[in-house]
């Protein structure tokens, strides 16, 4: 039957363009890779400076920025808290209340919460920083398809870290979002957040 | 960590235990059942669960830690899961197994088999499946699919699987036990040309990742690695693991497959009556 044949590939194009359509109404240019969908939900049970117990239902609702490192750590984690804190004080004003940065010391024989919570604070009296037992460090690095490690102690009792040099960012739901390159640029950061934080308002 | 806990999986698949048990149960019942004249001998045997155990360990011990957290250990776990394994596999020759498994099936079941056969010989041409076969190396080894691949838990394991299920698939058609002489099997020949054609487009990833300058895979500099060790280091270990090995494995595909074309020949000139050579 011609015309239902007919009528059959004009439905499938109606389809097939309706579908193209939902696939890219969505889409939006991130500078920062996009891992919406490819990972869990923000969860975590970890001690933060004061040495309370604190869970990311403590932050609901707010754009989190979550780094992992350690304070001995000479480059990585120095430039990238301060490209974070930077870039959170470059956003406009109702947008910078919403955005929590959140760092994640993954050397828990060295970083005691007083170690952490000087500095942290150096860089923002804002940012969150935490640390855990390293079970329950390993569990969250896991969580988020990452590890750390750790290197041979020299003379003097000092060591490297091998550690995640990319920046999570989780947005109010709470859902895995952008994944932020050690090389993206402090305006390229500021943009993304910006445009995560005007979502849903 | 205890020796013991070096054999528990990193990250426990289900699904993949269970396929594990069901083939080595399977593979073990149709030892047990089958006509003592048709058994594999205890080589073979050994040759098939060599190739299972491997596969597993690479996928459900730690191992699979140090696999998604540095490159040219992942490049070794692919290795095992798409050549050496499926390569021990197709060598200790389980097909009169397979075959004892396939009489134990109920008559009426066999119809629902029929579209899987459908499939199989579909995969099993030998243009597709060497396009396949490199065509998965190449897939999973572009950069953004990769790093897509090393962040999500599902996509991950679909990449684990489908190499090993592609390996198996590839490695079966080569090694195929039956002579194309007598039956439909794939001609030596054939087999050859597609061992070679699969070895060049390896070769030349390998020697790119190799020779590359900058960061091809970065995904292990975000997501941190198992231990500090300089990424240049990493890429190159894991650039050569993807250029030499495969190769090798290819050229001894191939002398495997001579062989055996030798020794048709030489069985078909002694079956044949000897005809008097004209003077």
């Amino acid at each position: 039957m011609p015309k239902a044949n007919g009528f059959g590939k004009y439905a499938l194009t109606v389809c097939l363009l309706a579908l193209l359509v939902g696939c890219s109404g969505d889409q939006k240019n991130w500078n920062a890779k996009d891992i919406s969908g490819l990972m869990p939900e923000l969860a975590y049970q970890l001690t933060d400076t004061s040495g309370e117990t604190v869970t990311a239902q403590d932050t609901a609702g707010s754009i989190r920025l979550m780094f992992f490192g350690f304070t001995a750590c000479p480059d990585i984690c120095p430039t990238t808290l301060q490209k974070l804190s930077q870039a959170v004080k470059q956003l406009p004003e109702p947008a910078r209340e919403d955005v929590q940065i959140i760092f994640v010391s993954v050397d828990p024989n060295r970083d005691t919460p007083e170690r952490i919570k000087s500095y942290v604070e150096f860089f923002d009296d804002g940012i969150i920083g935490l640390t855990g037992t390293e079970d329950n460090l390993r569990e969250l690095s896991k969580r988020y398809r990452t590890t750390f490690g750790f290197e041979d102690p020299d003379e003097n009792g000092n060591y490297a870290v091998s550690h995640s040099g990319a920046v999570y960012v989780f947005d109010r739901k709470g859902d895995a979002r952008l994944l932020v390159r050690p090389q993206q640029s402090l305006d390229a950061l500021v943009a993304d957040l910006a445009a995560l934080a005007n979502e849903g308002v | 960590m205890s020796a013991a806990e070096y054999l528990l999986p990193y990250d426990f698949s289900p699904l993949t235990v269970l396929a594990y048990v069901l083939v080595l149960s399977l593979y073990s019942y149709g030892l047990f059942r089958m006509p003592e004249g048709d058994r594999p001998g205890s080589g073979r045997i050994f040759t098939f669960t060599l190739g299972v155990a491997l596969c597993y360990g690479v996928m459900q011990t730690q191992f699979d830690y140090y696999s998604q957290y540095m490159f040219f250990v992942h490049r070794g776990q692919h290795l095992i899961l798409h050549h050496l394994g499926p390569i021990l596999i197709a060598l200790s020759n389980p097909l009169p197994v397979i075959q004892f498994l396939y009489r134990q099936i109920p008559q009426v079941v066999r119809p629902f088999l029929v579209p899987i056969g459908w499939l199989y010989r579909c995969l099993q041409q030998p243009a597709l499946a060497s396009l396949l076969f490199f065509g998965l190396i190449y897939l999973w080894l572009w950069p953004p699919i990769h790093f897509d691949a090393m962040l999500s838990r599902d996509l991950y394991w679909v990449m684990n699987w489908s190499m090993l299920l592609d390996g198996l698939l590839f490695w079966w058609l080569i090694f195929d036990p039956r002579s194309p002489i007598t039956t439909n099997a794939l001609g030596y020949g054939k087999r050859m040309l597609c061992l070679a054609v699969v070895a060049l487009p390896q070769m030349i990833l390998g020697a790119t990742i190799v020779f590359s300058r900058g960061m091809v895979y970065d995904v292990y500099e975000v997501c941190g690695r198992a231990w500090p060790m300089p990424p240049e280091t990493d890429q190159l270990l894991g650039g050569l693991l993807t250029w030499i090995p495969p190769a090798m494995m290819s050229v001894f595909g191939i002398l495997i497959i001579l062989r055996r074309a030798m020794w048709d020949d030489v069985n078909r000139a002694s079956h044949s009556t000897p005809q008097e050579v004209p003077q």
